[in-house]
């Protein structure tokens, strides 16, 4: 049985200009200690279908359209409030993307360390505080006792997130969701938090959901990964086959403009034109006006075309689109003509 | 923090004190009229052993020099209007009055300021947030002049509930409290509102909620600290504004108080206690605004780096 398993997500956000469709009939699982990495450009809906699985967006102007989420067997979308804060920060736990701003400056690093295991397990202060010092040397932050009575301020940004990591993980939860957690960091400092989650994952058997626009960061974190556009899931598939051989074309173009991701030889090109306004999504497949290979029922398309699934030849394992013509044609269409 | 405490003290509260002694001895003496000069006529032989007895015929830089080696030694001089009291003893009489008042509008002012706040940030743009702001809104239009003369009006003469004037039973502290601290409730209560609305959006709130902490711990474990200082730095001024009396409250509800004594002073030209009285209020001043600094840098860990 999956850990996690999102049955058509629809988010949207009821503002006054109109309904901004953030999240789109999205679906995907995820099996105990898994890893799935959810990649796409600003404003894809990201964040906003995490947010929403943890009852986290401001309601109103969210509102959860359509979808469920099974968590163990429980609804998430569903729960009633004071059940889903049992499992918030206890099974499921979030890090965010500026470590600068999500820690609480007026409170110790002690307090905020400490509350998952008081609100959740019940210990005592002095117990959570021993724990707390262990789990900040987990994350490699040296004389972890005395910076546990320090504020946030006397810490840098690397520090802060790692401190982040040590509060999510402290309650040994069984998802961690990360929202593109090292964006905000120098490279160096990134590539270690990548490090410390891949090795909290492999200590603790976690899963985790890894949220970020940069495919790259993708590859050693993550066992698969869900392309996100304009609010609409538009493949899955195991890390590196979409790295072999997208089966979307937004997939492909997105993989054409990374440096470290895209296949020697072959010229760096940026994706032309921009991303749908989500308070004016257009009909049928969003990625139709930038797409190389659209034909006209692309912009006919209905939702229910538009659903992930399989490819028919060569038949790669696990590998779900989204485009009407590669589940028709096969993967052979999105070679250049 | 004590250095925090003692540098101020002394680089700032004394020479504050010393500036605001001479400007308002100078601005005193420069007024028209003097101590003596309303009283019926008296003779050129007595007005002179008066002056001659205050020291009023010696030059006024002598005068000032004097009245500040007094003040030093904590004697704010004698008055002339109270032939048989000090300075020092009318306002240890009247202080203590203003000072209750101050404290019980503070209490009303923070309660229901604070509390409406609070109420008013957690749900905005609902009638939970509208309500409570309107009457701020109100409370902060109406001035004490208007707003004491309508309570007294219902409370004590319409439905009796209270006495209409005095100082003497408990019940005679309720209608002056609200009275005095209605506009420092309502300004609270914005402050209170934008305090937690700003901090109610930061990210760290949604770390806190993504903790699985109740509403409640986020509100008053992760927010309010943050929320209230905007609150807390205004309480300072308030709360000196509050104690040192109000000539306005204080006449409505005939209460003896600071307010009353400083502007009959005023109108009599009893020199030594105006600025006895402006002294004292300065010296209050100070030490609020001070206690109010090391308030904020004991819930804002950031300001306390520079200390
Ligand atoms: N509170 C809100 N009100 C209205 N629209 C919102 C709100 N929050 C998010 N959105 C919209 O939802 C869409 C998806 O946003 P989301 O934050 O999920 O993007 P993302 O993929 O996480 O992007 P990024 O990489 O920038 O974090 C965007 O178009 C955004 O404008
Ligand atoms: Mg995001």
């Amino acid at each position: 049985m999956p850990l996690l398993n999102v049955q058509d997500l629809s988010v949207g956000f009821h503002t006054r200009h109109g309904v901004v469709r953030a999240v789109n009939h999205v679906s995907f699982s995820l099996e105990p200690g898994d890893s799935l990495g959810i990649v796409g450009e600003s404003g894809s809906g990201k964040s906003v279908t995490c947010l929403s699985l943890l009852g986290l967006l401001p309601m109103p102007p969210a509102r959860i359209e359509s979808g469920a989420a099974a968590f163990d067997g429980q609804d998430l979308l569903r729960l009633p409030a004071a059940k889903l804060r049992g499992i918030l920060g206890r099974d499921i736990a979030m890090i965010f993307q500026d470590p600068m701003t999500s820690l609480n400056p007026y409170l110790r690093i002690a307090t905020q360390l400490t509350e998952p295991l008081l609100v959740h397990k019940g210990l005592s202060r002095a117990a959570a505080f021993k724990q707390a010092a262990a789990a900040l040397g987990g994350v490699g932050i040296a004389d972890p006792e005395a910076r546990l009575n320090q504020y946030p301020h006397e810490f840098s940004g690397g520090m802060r997130q790692r401190v982040m990591i040590a509060m999510a993980t402290i309650t040994r939860p069984r998802l961690l969701i990360a929202d593109e957690p090292t964006t905000a960091l120098d490279v160096t400092v990134q590539a270690q938090i990548l490090e410390l989650i891949k090795t909290l994952r492999r200590e603790h058997g976690t899963a985790v959901i890894f949220i970020t626009h940069n495919l790259a960061v993708i590859n050693g974190i993550a066992d698969r990964v869900m392309v996100m556009y304009a609010g609409q899931a538009v493949e899955t598939a195991p890390v590196p086959a979409i790295f072999h051989q997208p089966l979307h074309p937004y997939t492909a173009a997105l993989l054409r403009s990374v440096p470290s991701a895209h296949k020697p030889g072959e010229p760096l090109q940026s994706i032309l034109g921009t991303p749908p306004d989500p308070l004016r999504l257009p009909p049928g497949c969003p990625f139709t006006p930038r797409c190389p290979f659209a034909q006209e029922p692309c912009s006919l398309a209905t939702t229910a075309e538009l659903e992930l699934g399989p490819v028919p030849s060569p038949a790669p394992d696990r590998r779900l689109t989204a485009c009407i013509r590669v589940k028709k044609e096969g993967a052979d269409v999105l070679r250049p003509a | 923090m004590l250095k925090f405490i003692l540098r101020r003290l002394f680089f700032e509260a004394l020479p504050t004190l010393f500036v605001i002694a001479t400007l308002t001895f100078f601005m005193v003496r420069l007024a028209p009229g003097g101590p003596f000069s309303r009283e019926k006529q008296v003779s050129a032989e007595v007005q002179r052993r008066l002056d001659a007895y205050y020291g009023l015929d010696k030059p006024l830089v002598v005068q000032y020099g004097r009245y500040l080696a007094n003040v030093a030694r904590g004697d704010l001089g004698p008055s002339f209007k109270h032939a048989t009291e000090s300075v020092n003893s009318l306002i240890a009489r009247a202080f203590p009055v203003s000072l209750e008042l101050g404290l019980w509008a503070l209490l009303f002012a923070i309660v229901t300021g604070i509390g409406a706040g609070i109420v008013a940030s957690l749900r905005p743009n609902t009638w939970t947030d509208a309500g409570p702001m309107t009457l701020a809104m109100a409370g902060i239009c109406l001035p004490s002049f208007v707003l004491g003369p309508l309570l007294l009006l219902l409370f004590g003469l319409t439905l009796g509930w209270v006495n209409v004037a005095g100082w003497n039973t408990a019940g005679d502290r309720i209608l002056p409290a609200i009275t005095l601290g209605a506009g420092y409730a309502a300004y609270l209560a914005r402050l209170t509102r934008a305090g937690m609305r700003d901090i109610l959006s930061q990210d760290f709130i949604r770390t806190a909620r993504a903790k699985g902490l109740s509403p409640t711990r986020v509100i008053l474990v992760h927010a309010l600290k943050g929320g209230l200082l905007p609150s807390v730095s205004f309480l300072g001024p308030a709360v000196a504004g509050l104690i040192t009396g109000t000539f306005v409250v204080e006449s409505i509800f005939q209460i003896p108080g600071l307010g009353q004594i400083i502007v009959n002073a005023a109108f009599n030209r009893d020199y030594f206690l105006i600025l006895g009285a402006v002294v004292f209020i300065g010296f209050v001043m100070i030490v609020m605004n001070l206690l109010v600094d090391v308030a904020q840098a004991l819930m804002n860990p950031r300001l306390r780096l520079g200390e």
